[in-house]
């Protein structure tokens, strides 16, 4: 057998990747997670001295020690194999993907176990959030130098 | 190429352990020992699979009656870098051993090579086999064990299990190797190490064709045809293949999957198990039962490996796909 024959006929016999119903799943489940933070973005304005500008810290924090905690007992595993993208887009789901890390590298002790591979699959993450935030904060730079925009 | 061993070396005693997921597994009954904790009560995953290899090969010599100075090779591997946990447990078995790696094929390999030394007259009793830990395995192939990625409906999950047997001279008492097919490393450009069954399904067709074509055998002189694990979609797709050559469906039902079928219809589990001991747990416990209670006459064992590391497919690579066969008769 060619291996286009053989293309073809893997893909008539493999099920189609639920694309829409991963979507409306992903949907429904990442929405539920940011009204979640949303909450807790109200509950820190509200009960302490938080304003809608400094909120963001500890809303974050108290978002990624929630996903820690379902990390730990096994259970963001399942939201995400339910999810998908709704549970690995939020701050909880980069939660995930550090801590998940450090739990797996325990064994290879604090230094080069957890110290050298928390960030293993978050890293990429943080270099290209760093990276494409500083060419649109340059690009905003520039529009407000010669006047089109503002801060 | 097919091996015809003159001299039938027999499988002597055989032994199964599994993890404490594996109760869900419909081969559960087979199994000689189910451990509670996934680890062994080791400190880590990887001390746990190497003492999941020393149980199953202690229950091996123990229904023997034999002990480890009785037996002339230990022949074994698994899925780790380097296959650690396999070298670990030959260190304290203390046999002669070489490690062997046919990734997930390694449950057939190991008994071919340990069969070949029988009948070279080298070896009276031989310890041979292949374990997976899901723990272990998974961390190193794909993603840390807690983390929350989606997973295909084309993926597997890696068992926690290890099967192994005692292969010595012929005993017609016992179930024997008359014959082998070791295959060629089959790539048909699959490249998605979730869908294992598609890349696995075309090595599967290929040895299983050789040993019936070079043997002269139908489908029907068998009353299994199984392999190791390629999953209900792999299978799916062997299924298919054979049919596209001319198998009729009757014929089709021979042709069953250890992995489609160790966790049953649980939908957990996506497509089906996977792993070295996947394959190595079903046939070193439930087949040989059925062959020694009469059950079965005669039956091919086609196990399937896909030779890949974590890096060679983030480098782009195709996915090398291979497939061992045994063919195993009870007199």
């Amino acid at each position: 057998m060619e291996q286009e024959q053989y293309k073809t006929l893997e893909q008539q016999v493999t099920p189609p990747t639920p694309y829409l119903k991963n979507a409306i799943k992903a949907f429904i489940v990442g929405g539920i997670i940011c009204t979640i933070g949303h909450a807790i973005t109200y509950f820190y304005i509200i009960f302490f001295d938080f304003t809608e500008k400094t909120v963001g810290n500890p809303t974050v924090s108290t978002m990624i020690f929630l996903s820690m905690l379902l990390t730990g007992f096994g259970l963001y595993k399942k939201l995400g194999q339910f999810a998908g993208a709704g549970s690995a887009v939020p701050v909880t789901g980069f939660g995930n993907a550090v801590i998940s890390a450090a739990i797996e590298h325990r064994t290879e002790g604090v230094v080069l176990g957890i110290g050298g591979n928390i960030f293993k699959l978050a890293g990429s993450v943080i270099l290209f959030g760093v990276a494409s935030a500083f060419f649109v904060a340059l690009i905003k730079l520039i529009l407000v130098s010669i006047g089109v925009a503002q801060w | 190429m097919v091996i015809v061993f003159q001299t039938k070396p027999s499988i002597l005693a055989n032994g199964a352990v599994a993890g404490p997921l594996e109760k869900k597994s419909v081969f559960y009954s087979y199994f000689d020992s189910i451990v509670e904790d996934e680890r062994w009560n080791q400190k880590t995953n990887e001390q746990g699979h190497s003492k999941m290899i020393l149980e199953a090969c202690e229950i091996v010599m123990k229904k023997a009656d034999i002990k480890n100075t009785d037996v002339d090779y230990f022949l074994s591997g698994d899925l780790v870098n380097q296959m650690t946990p396999t070298n670990f447990a030959a260190r304290d078995l203390a046999i002669p051993f070489i490690g062997l790696f046919s990734a997930c094929a390694t449950s057939i390999s190991s008994i071919i090579v340990a069969s070949l030394l029988t009948e070279l007259g080298a070896s009276q009793l031989s310890v041979a086999g292949a374990s997976s830990q899901h723990n272990a395995i998974e961390r190193q192939f794909r993603y840390p064990n807690y983390y929350g990625g989606q997973k295909p409906a084309t993926a597997q999950w890696t068992v926690t299990a290890a099967g192994y047997a005692l292969v010595g001279k012929h005993n017609p008492e016992y179930p024997s190797v008359v014959a082998a097919t070791i295959g060629k490393v089959v790539d048909y450009g699959d490249t998605n190490p979730f869908h294992m069954g598609g890349a696995m399904a075309p090595a599967a067709f290929e040895t299983i064709t050789t040993h019936l074509k070079q043997r002269n055998q139908k489908f029907h002189d068998y009353d299994l045809i199984m392999t190791g694990d390629l999953g209900k979609i792999g299978l799916q797709i062997l299924k298919t293949m054979f049919v596209q050559s001319g198998i009729k469906q009757d014929e089709l039902q021979l042709l069953r999957d250890a992995g489609a079928e160790f966790y049953g219809e649980d939908q957990a589990f996506l497509a089906g198990a996977s792993g070295a001991g996947c394959s190595a747990a079903v046939y070193y416990s439930y087949i040989i039962q059925q062959l020694k209670t009469g059950r079965f006459k005669r039956v091919l064992l086609c196990a399937t490996g896909s030779l890949l590391s974590p890096l060679s497919f983030q480098q782009g690579e195709s996915i090398p796909c291979t497939a061992h066969a045994i063919e195993l008769t009870m007199e």
